[in-house]
């Protein structure tokens, strides 16, 4: 830092990437969408910093879904492993990515989920892992089920696993969803149909690998998740409200 | 070299599955000197509590630093090592949340170090159903009039009578009488308050009348 200028880095505002916040197919956000247009923030020390939270809140047990009780879950196992990036093509390193999900039959653990599918003993369904120095994650976990939800007459949501991400800015904080390859589900989602981009919507589904696949033991799928890039800008006169969609 | 963002979703009704940590609304452990507890309440555009959102602060420490590699200032000397930064806290069938921290000092702005600060701030995200992706708001503290004044962000609102919808409000401690609204940090802010820290009441409204002033970050 030089006397008089603080370099803080800046990162873009993706346009036409997020779902709008108001979106009919999904009923839920009627109410819970703000009407005012939103204020832009320039990004100064509050924005461009975050919490770095590590190893601390990490257990052994915490990547491998399928190793958190005394026996097996039922259900396909799988591993889903990928890089987490930002949109500079840098890896994301030594951040916290959180994973929760449906047991085999499309059931969640918790107090307000109806569904009448049976739960697992051997399945809770959440997990914690932190990128290693190349931004690689992996979870081991088994292949989560469609669930009936109430947004619609005869609604189900097609497979998928929530995933929260931090990166190392306020900026780049995400909370997603991870959808399989070849959904019939997808096309009929109001959820994933929110993404206006079908290119951006693709980015959601996870790909299967066989060579991530392990011989006669579990399925191997590759999700990467990219993040929120920056550029290094230093301040003069006019703060650099507009980043581009990428830059 | 240019790879396209991820796009967000929503956190959905079970996020409580995973998300909430024991000491997660604990910026700061309970009972540490000089803490202020922020309790509030979400309500959705007909006015209803919000049961199920996840409210998630982040803040500089009391002297206006940040522990982290992108604040050219570097880190407090003193330390403050039991301060995390990071607050996290569901909502409770009430709507109601609550944040145990400390109050964080002045920022120099980018543009101008030697000039205009930033009032003492956190950054709040709110996620919940219905949320295709968070919203983003900003709390500032009812005892910086003059700072507030100045502040970059809450003196050029485009709506400038909206500009209290970001301002806490010193709200009596939960367990005396005229709590308001029935103490929106039931089961939670009297521990921090009785010890002797001060509450602050910061409700947030999604949507309608009172809506929140939130930002595109
Ligand atoms: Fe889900």
């Amino acid at each position: 830092m030089t006397s008089g200028s603080l370099v803080v880095p800046s990162y873009g505002r993706p346009r036409g990437v997020h779902p709008p916040p108001d979106y009919s197919g999904y009923r839920s956000t009627a109410l819970r969408h703000p009407k005012k247009p939103l204020v832009l923030l320039p990004q100064r020390l509050t924005e461009v910093t975050g919490p770095l939270l590590g190893e601390e809140l990490i257990t052994p047990t915490d990547g491998d879904l399928t190793g958190q009780h005394d026996g097996e879950p039922q259900g396909q196992r799988i591993i889903v492993c990928g890089r987490v990036l930002d949109s500079d093509g840098r890896p994301v390193p030594d951040t916290l990515i959180e994973i929760w999900q449906t047991n085999a039959a499309g059931r969640y653990r918790h107090a307000r989920e109806h569904h009448p599918a049976p739960l697992d003993p051997n399945f809770t369904g959440v997990g914690r892992a932190i990128t290693d120095s190349g931004g690689n994650y992996r979870f081991i976990t088994i292949q989560p089920g469609a669930y009936p939800w109430g947004n619609h007459y005869n609604a189900w949501r097609p497979a998928h696993i929530h995933f929260s991400l931090f990166g190392r800015a306020f900026t780049q904080r995400l909370v997603t969803q991870m959808y399989f390859p070849g959904d019939p589900l997808q096309p009929i989602d109001p959820i994933f149909n929110s993404v206006p981009d079908p290119k951006a919507r693709e980015r959601l589904i996870a790909q299967f690998d066989i060579g991530l696949t392990q011989p006669e033991w579990a399925l191997g799928y590759r999700w990467d998740i990219v993040l929120r890039g920056r550029d290094a800008t230093v301040f003069e006169g006019g703060p650099d409200f507009e980043g581009g969609e990428d830059q | 070299m240019s790879e396209p963002i991820t796009p967000s979703q929503t956190v959905g009704p079970f996020f409580a599955m995973r998300l909430p940590w024991p000491d997660g609304p604990f910026v700061v452990p309970e009972g540490t000197p000089g803490a202020v507890t922020i309790a509030g309440r979400v309500y959705d555009g007909a006015g209803n509590p919000i049961p199920d959102a996840l409210i998630e602060t982040w803040q500089a420490d009391p002297e206006g630093r940040f522990a982290h590699q992108d604040d050219p200032r570097g880190a407090s000397a003193s330390g403050y090592r039991s301060f995390r930064g990071f607050g996290r806290c569901p909502t409770s069938p009430d709507g109601s949340y609550r944040i145990v921290t400390l109050k964080p000092g002045p920022l120099p702005c980018p543009e101008d170090p030697g000039g205009v600060a930033e009032a003492p701030h956190l950054d709040v995200s709110v996620f919940s159903r219905g949320m295709l992706d968070r919203v983003v708001t900003r709390m500032y503290f009812p005892d910086e009039a003059e700072a507030n004044a100045a502040d970059p962000v809450l003196s050029s609102l485009p709506e400038p009578g909206r500009r209290a919808t970001l301002i806490a409000v010193p709200a009596p401690a939960p367990d005396g009488p005229g709590a308001p609204n029935g103490s929106p940090a039931a089961g939670g802010a009297s521990a921090a308050g009785g010890a002797g820290g001060s509450v602050l009441r910061f409700d947030i409204h999604v949507q309608g009348d009172h809506e929140t002033v939130f930002f595109d970050v």
